[in-house]
């Protein structure tokens, strides 16, 4: 298998139109029988221009480059460094304009000039180098699978099926180890998807201000307002889940479809406190806060996917990709008269999942 | 080149006799310098992957000199003052102070944004490149697929790279990655709660996706990228259909000094353009979006472009939800989050195989396929590319649907309609321009080319004045290769024997497709047409074996 191909190596390169190259004894390494090319291009005023705009280019990026340091020395940024009042959004930006167009000129100067030098300066050679089989010689291809086969009959392989399949069974659960290891990058899901840190009497107070809501804070109608469970409002893994909207009605505007409860069929009638609904604010699709309300048709819209629901109808969906309606949160007035969970969701929120059922 | 035209500068005959003295490399690298590069516009769109991901490889350590890949939560009191006093996790902190606090740390973010984008778009530029062409074909089947698995390294890639600062935008995205995961039948909470170390957000998923986004997701890419590189200089590049370019050469110019120089202009060419667009074009500017929060969300949230796809094609499908033996399968995510890209990659894949196994064909390739001679190969690249378009459009549904007044309903409606029926047009158009414009090169051989000069006859009839066709120009239009047509199915041998390989359903599916593949307009030329191409000295085409048969009546030979 040390058969050496001197013939490939050196290379059968030749200038088309040229004759080709007399065979060579082997071993020597070298005997190029193609003409010298021509090294110096035929207008030579020609050249000498472009050798003063290659130049040029090279010159140019070299001030370029020298311009980017000396922007990076003389453009601070950061309010810890810049004189104080000043605005580091600016400083940043000019700091941003100075290094990014001088590091801009440099790199296409040098470009333009590599590109000028290339095609204007170096005569244009073409050479044809040979392909040959990719495919080894029927007799090396034989050689290699005799010494293969044999070397796999002298280690006893293919004789003894025995050792063969017990290492086969020995390096299995070697194999698996690595996948076993992977097992605690996370707890199993268990139950939490079913459950949001919801529950009776927990009261929703606003997103932004914290503020726990009576009824009459929600005068208008029409309007949507995002609550949160109180005291969780650092508990970002609670809030993916948990995050609420709710609206506020005129009587009578709202119908009330069926929603069902593991397989029982439950009133929601008695889940809205003064006309105002809480709806899960997680899309049922896969999982964007939807977080947009068309007050004239009381559509609640996805701005991820589109998915749209129908509040004043259980938040139905009227269209896009999401499979059921938002689910609703029961209401309740706590003793102090603020609105407040009357339980946690009666099904999962979010997304559909294998175990949802 | 001789000792006497050129002198030898001591620097090479001391330097690299020292060097040769210990590594034997001259007899290498000769060959090294000699190796001829093909020269073709196109043939660059590979190389803009390459500098781009080198320009990916600097910027991003870089980058990571100064990014804290944590989840902890800090108060922010920087140069950001619109931030001022809002609690966001440090990663983000981390990527404003790289924004404002860092000279040039802005301009290197950027760089490095516009670089992943300008990786995927020269990924997907130089595939399609390769498909038309058929580079793909025997003996470049595994370097195509190497290619596969590159694209779908770097879509990962980018995905955990611009999710990484923790703003709004990129955390809309976790979450609606963590919603497609857990929907997925069986493994799908598993995955989702490994993924993210129980419930989302968590504070795992940023320190996870920094170290499969700095070393193990690179690492698999330059490693796939360096067998891409080897594999490619070991089977010699591919060379365009051109006078005295055979099947048996290849023709160009040497590495050394032609290409050196080129591929040094070109790297400093896209770094500098890189440079401007990060200067110029601001991209993802997360101190606009705020950091994550997971009950907030902008309109318009559209991810990176190459993401746009997964997108669009969960906007655009209808809420399939069924309840299988008790679990719940939701398909109207499922499907759009498995299939398109299952397809284009399966698809893309199987491919080369599907083609010889339609084709019979199990020649060597070196000279690229004109588009044209192969219709139904350029017909279904249409096709895909259409319907890659559609969805990747729909994915910015609101924003199509905003700027040019049409009812965001609508544009999904269209969209809906349009994935299935404007990629079945744009095969059946392609195919037909395919064979058309193969009908005008039978027609120029013929005919020659019309010069545009009318001439009149002495008996008043008006002739168009032709030219022959040039040697060059005769050598594209022959390098034409023609499939031979498989055996119909029911085919069988003198002895009354059908072939082995058309027999059964399978058979009869391959009998469609070849009938496919080998509709084509004949070429008449000289005896040179038909072959390998002309001046190779090989006139014949290589016999498959197969005792041929008519291509069937829907394949139109054309005599002229």
């Amino acid at each position: 298998m040390s058969g050496e191909f001197p013939e490939e190596l050196s290379g059968p390169h030749r200038v088309i139109g040229t004759p080709s190259p007399a065979p060579k004894a082997v071993d020597v390494p070298a005997g190029p029988a193609e003409p010298p090319p021509v090294v110096e291009p035929p207008d030579t005023a020609h050249a000498k221009r472009a050798e003063r705009v290659v130049a040029a280019l090279f010159v140019l990026a070299f001030i370029a480059g020298c311009g980017f340091i000396a922007a990076y020395v003389g453009l601070e940024v950061g309010v810890a460094t810049i004189p104080k009042g000043a605005n580091p959004v600016v400083a940043e930006l000019r700091s941003n304009l100075a290094l990014g167009t001088s590091l801009a000129v440099a790199l296409l100067a040098l470009g333009t000039g590599s590109m000028i030098w290339v095609r204007h300066l170096t005569p244009n050679i073409e050479i044809e180098e040979e392909r040959h089989d990719l495919a080894s010689e029927p007799a090396d291809r034989k050689a290699f699978q005799h010494e293969f086969a044999e070397g796999a009959a002298i280690s006893q392989l293919t004789k003894r099926p025995l050792i063969r399949r017990t290492m086969l069974l020995a390096t299995a659960p070697l194999a698996l180890a690595p996948l076993v290891l992977l097992r605690d990058l996370g707890p199993l899901p268990q139950t939490d998807l079913r459950h949001t840190v919801w529950r009776k009497g927990l009261r929703a107070v606003t997103l932004g201000g914290l503020r726990p809501l009576t009824p009459a804070d929600m005068f208008t109608p029409g309007s949507m307002i995002t609550v949160i469970p109180e005291g969780y409002q650092d508990d970002d893994d609670a809030l993916a889940k948990a995050g609420v909207i709710l609206i506020k009605f005129e009587p009578g505007q709202m119908s009330w479809p069926d929603r069902y409860d593991g397989g029982t069929l439950v009133s929601t009638m008695n889940w809205t406190i003064d006309n105002i609904v809480a709806y899960s604010k997680i899309c049922t699709h896969v999982g964007c806060p939807v977080a947009l309300y068309e007050q004239t048709t009381h559509h609640i819209l996805c701005p991820c996917h589109q998915s749209t629901f129908d509040a004043t109808n259980g938040a139905w969906v009227v269209f896009g990709p999401a499979p059921r309606p938002l689910p609703q949160l029961p209401l309740m007035l706590d003793s102090d008269g603020y609105i407040a969970a009357a339980s946690d969701f009666t099904q999962p929120v979010g997304p559909s999942f294998w175990e949802r059922g | 080149m001789s000792d006497d035209a050129v002198k030898i500068p001591p620097a090479v005959s001391g330097v690299g006799g020292w060097l040769d003295d210990r590594f034997h490399g001259a007899r290498g690298v000769r060959v090294l310098m000699r190796k001829v590069f093909p020269d073709h516009w196109s043939f660059m769109l590979g190389e803009i992957a390459l500098w781009s991901f080198v320009i990916l490889l600097l910027t991003g350590t870089y980058l990571a000199l100064f990014f804290d890949p944590s989840a902890a939560p800090v108060v922010y009191h920087g140069s950001y003052t619109k931030l001022d006093g809002i609690t966001m996790s440090q990663a983000y902190q981390s990527t404003l102070n790289i924004s404002f606090d860092i000279r040039g740390g802005l301009l290197m973010r950027q760089i490095h944004h516009w670089a992943a984008i300008m990786f995927m778009v020269a990924i997907m530029a130089h595939m399609l490149r390769v498909f038309f062409t058929g580079a793909y074909r025997k003996p470049r089947e595994v370097n195509w697929l190497i290619g596969i698995v590159l694209f779908t390294m770097g879509l990962l890639e980018g995905l955990f790279g611009y999710s990484l600062p923790d703003d709004q935008l990129s955390g809309a995205g976790l979450r609606i990655t963590e919603g497609v995961l857990q929907s997925l039948p069986i493994v799908g909470t598993y995955g989702a709660y490994f993924l993210f170390g129980g419930e989302f957000p968590g504070t795992a998923i940023i320190p996870r996706m920094y170290i499969l986004h700095v070393f193990l997701i690179p690492g698999l890419i330059l490693a796939l990228i360096t067998a891409h590189l080897f594999i490619m200089f070991h089977q010699k590049h591919t060379q365009m259909p051109a006078l005295g370019n055979t099947e048996k050469n290849v023709v160009g110019a040497p590495f050394w000094p032609y290409f050196l120089l080129k591929g040094q202009a070109w790297f400093f060419f896209i770094f500098g353009v890189l440079v401007v667009l990060a200067t110029f074009a601001q991209v993802n500017p997360i101190w606009l979006y705020g950091p994550y929060t997971p009950l907030a969300i902008s309109s318009a949230s559209q991810p990176d472009f190459y993401m746009g796809i997964l997108e669009g094609s969960l906007r655009m499908m209808p809420a399939w939800e069924i309840n299988f033996l008790g679990h719940t399968l939701p398909l109207g995510v499922i499907i759009p989050a498995l299939v398109p890209l299952g397809l284009l990659f399966t698809g893309a894949a199987l491919w080369p195989f599907f083609e010889q196994w339609a084709t019979g064909d199990k020649r060597f390739h070196h000279i690229n396929d004109r588009p044209r001679n192969a219709p139904v190969r350029t017909g279904v690249g249409v096709a895909v590319v259409i319907a890659y378009g559609v969805m990747w459009l729909e994915g910015a549904n609101d924003v199509i649907a905003d700027k040019f007044d049409i009812p965001l309903y609508t544009v999904t409606w269209i969209s809906r309609v349009a994935v299935f029926v404007l990629p079945a047009i744009g095969y059946f158009a392609t195919k037909r321009i395919c064979l058309a414009l193969q009908r005008k090169d039978a027609d120029m051989l013929t005919h020659g080319v019309e010069i545009g000069i009318i001439r009149q006859l002495p008996d008043g009839a008006f002739v168009e004045e032709e030219r022959p066709l040039t040697e060059e120009e005769r050598a594209v239009i022959e390098s034409k290769q023609v499939y031979e047509a498989l055996p119909a199915p029911d085919q069988a041998d003198v002895n009354g024997v059908p072939a082995p390989a058309s027999r059964g359903p399978l058979g009869a599916a391959r009998a469609i497709a070849n009938r496919a593949f080998t509709e084509t307009i004949a070429v008449e030329t000289n005896g040179h047409g038909n072959g390998y191409g002309h001046g190779n000295g090989h006139g014949a085409v290589e016999e498959t074996g197969h005792a041929a048969v008519g291509a069937g009546p829907d394949a139109p030979e054309e005599e002229h």
